[in-house]
């Protein structure tokens, strides 16, 4: 018999019995559609993530922050050490709020400086602005971005900030834009706005920058990003007044690095940090944890899904063996006509594969339809927030992947019933003596 | 004196084992000669079923020798038993064994498909068989809506569409009624006697049996040389 014979028959095989057919095609479609919208969501949600990342781009760069020698609960506080400096956690910081973190001091930022294969350190310096105005539009709350000199925006319109320009710049997130009364993101580009802050003093202090770009917003915050001319110059406005002798503290510092650092060299130098007492995290460190828990939940539904597909194989299996059943004249006929008995097996391997492909097939194609649909509703509605984020995007290899382990499955389900038809006797189906 | 097609040398088939062991045959010998027909005569569990299935190589015998063209059936291999059940071998069975929601034109040809010939020349081949025996029309019907007889024809169109050397035919009138019944073995002793093909039947039908050119009588798995032809029917 011809390969393309078989395949023929084993088509026209499976659809003998329609009902018994779909009742198991429908069985691999619930699985097979399941797997594609989980996988259509990892897809989305680490390219997303990809982007996110690739924008902010700053792979020379490690966040330094100081290892806290956390007290085992039951132990008490830890003894006062007075030439520790410390920042009072602000609700943003991760720490309780209202608890103490232990802060870098200017001699931390030395030693992390003069840490292997550290080029550069900054310490990050806290701007707590009271508010950001354009022309006579009134004041409104600003919050600044921490790594925003770091990194590269997604823009929106405009240039990226410059660390080497003596100008204030700025760069703000399309959700400043209405309020601020600035136009669209292209208008916006090029305005002066005026920054108001306080002084240690209570005086109050005002300083004008240029909007220089435009950004998406992204996943990680969504504040203000000003470049480090405009840094300093808040900084010193805002630390007008301080007492001389008040200890300098820093929550963290940003460490730059040779940029051609292979991922080993990277471990050696947060190595030689970690041992120094610091805690120090590359920016796709701290984003690859937010993807491991979006993967981790993938993961787990991925898992429900080939529940699904491995439930939907003993329907196959049942499929099939009724099939033999009825088929067992038949079955011998062929053999009696000649037919091999590796030929009878490919015949209902086929037809189990073709079962297999059938319902993944069509759980694939009602996946991406309606997950499109759901993907382009969500990202006006639910996730607009999120500008860029489809929530489901289906890769054509992924989906290959998807059908191809769903006929594996088939085929190794058929294995039984196929089996069982090659090693069927003719004499049975032809004896009625 | 023509040649020998199928030589059974003493051969014996039993089944089961133990108290329940069953000996169909027990030491049967005969020569099938090319272009002849035979019919092989007995009553239910006389063993002529089995004698028929050890002839077609579909079963293999316990003892003895099944020689097909002068070669020991036990030297080919299951490939060439394969390709000789067919090419060689037609099968015309009481039950017909058509499959019933396929067309009439896909039932006859399902041994050349078997062989791995192309759709075309299965096709037109097929087409002949049925042509042959007057079945073109039926081509594209369900072989569940036709009568016992055209069944019938649609099977013995099957078994030739290889143009087979023999054509074992289990019961072909079994389940048909006497004047369709006639009309099949019609068809069949043509067919012996135009074509030349061996025909072997299997029956216990004593008329049919008169019909061929030889009768072999079978009784509790050996072979019943002195009876005649009443005794059998009683």
């Amino acid at each position: 018999m011809r390969f393309i014979d078989v395949i023929g028959t084993a088509i026209g095989n499976s659809f003998r019995s329609k009902l018994r057919t779909t009742l198991t095609v429908i069985a691999i479609f619930i699985g097979a559609f399941t797997l594609t919208i989980t996988s259509a969501i990892g897809t989305g949600v680490s390219n997303y993530i990809t982007t996110q990342v690739s924008a902010i781009g700053a792979s020379d760069v490690l966040t330094v922050t100081k290892a806290t020698t956390t007290a085992s609960a039951g132990s008490g506080p830890a003894k006062y050490d007075p030439n520790k400096a410390t920042t009072t956690a602000g609700v943003d910081s991760g720490a309780r709020p209202g608890s103490t973190i232990a802060a870098l001091t200017q001699k931390d930022i030395d030693v992390i400086g003069a840490s292997k294969g550290i080029t550069s350190v900054d310490a990050s310096i806290r701007i707590s602005p009271d508010y950001i105005e354009y022309g006579s539009n009134g004041k409104y709350e600003l919050s600044i971005s921490t790594n925003g000199a770091l990194t590269k925006a997604d823009l929106a319109a405009g240039a990226q900030l410059s660390s080497s320009s003596a100008e204030n710049q700025l760069l703000v997130p399309t959700t400043y834009l209405k309020n601020l009364g600035l136009g669209t993101a292209k208008e916006a580009v090029g305005k002066s706005v005026t920054i108001g802050l306080t002084d240690y003093a209570g005086a109050k202090h005002e300083v004008t920058a240029v909007i220089v770009g435009v950004q998406n917003e992204t996943l990680f915050g969504s504040g203000v990003g000003i470049n480090k001319h405009l840094t300093e110059a808040l900084s010193s406005a805002q630390s007008t007044g301080k007492p001389v002798d008040a200890k300098p503290g820093y929550a963290s510092a940003v460490a730059h690095f040779d940029p051609a650092s292979s991922p080993q060299q990277i471990t050696a130098i947060k190595k030689a940090l970690t041992d120094n007492g610091y805690a120090a995290a590359t920016v796709a460190d701290q984003i690859g944890s937010f993807e491991a828990v979006i993967n981790g939940i993938i993961g787990v539904l991925n898992a429900f899904a080939v529940i699904a597909l491995i439930a939907a194989g003993f329907g196959i299996i049942n499929t099939l063996l009724m099939s033999v059943q009825e088929r067992t004249r038949e079955i011998g006929l062929m053999k009696a006509m000649g037919m091999s008995g590796g030929k009878v097996y490919a015949l209902f391997s086929t037809e189990a594969v073709f079962i297999g492909f059938l319902g993944s097939a069509i759980g694939a194609i009602v996946a991406i339809g309606v997950g499109s649909i759901i993907s382009s509703v969500l990202a006006t509605t639910l996730l607009s927030g999120l500008p860029g984020l489809r929530i489901m995007q289906f890769a054509p290899s992924s989906i290959a992947v998807i059908i191809g382990v769903v006929m594996l499955i088939a085929f190794l389900a058929g294995t039984l019933p196929a089996r069982r038809a090659a090693r069927q006797n003719p004499i049975d189906a032809l004896r009625y003596e | 004196m023509n040649s020998a097609v199928l030589v059974a040398n003493e051969i014996r088939k039993s089944y089961g084992h133990g108290s329940s062991r069953f000996d169909a045959l027990k030491g049967v010998s005969l020569r099938i000669l090319e272009g002849e027909s035979i019919a092989i005569v007995g009553k239910s569990g006389s063993g002529k079923s089995t004698l028929m299935h050890l002839l077609a190589l579909l079963d293999d015998p316990d003892g003895g020798q099944i020689l097909v063209e002068g070669s020991d059936a036990k030297t080919l291999s299951a490939r060439e038993i394969n390709r000789l059940r067919n090419q060689d071998f037609g099968f015309v069975f009481q039950q017909f064994f058509l499959t019933p929601n396929a067309t009439v034109l896909d039932n006859v040809v399902l041994p050349l498909k078997i062989a791995g010939v192309g759709p075309k020349e299965r096709n037109a081949r097929g087409m002949a068989a049925l042509e042959q025996l007057e079945l073109a029309d039926k081509a594209k019907s369900k072989a569940i809506n036709l009568s016992g007889g055209q069944k019938q024809r649609v099977v013995i169109a099957r078994a030739l569409v290889n143009n087979p050397k023999v054509i074992f035919a289990d019961e072909p009138t079994g389940n048909l009624d006497t004047a369709t019944g006639a009309v099949v073995e019609d068809i069949l002793f043509a067919l012996n006697k135009e074509k030349g093909i061996t025909l072997i039947i299997v029956t216990h039908d004593i008329e049919l049996a008169a019909r061929c050119d030889r009768r072999f009588f079978i009784r509790d798995g050996v072979e019943e040389t002195t009876t005649n032809v009443e005794g059998v029917t009683s």
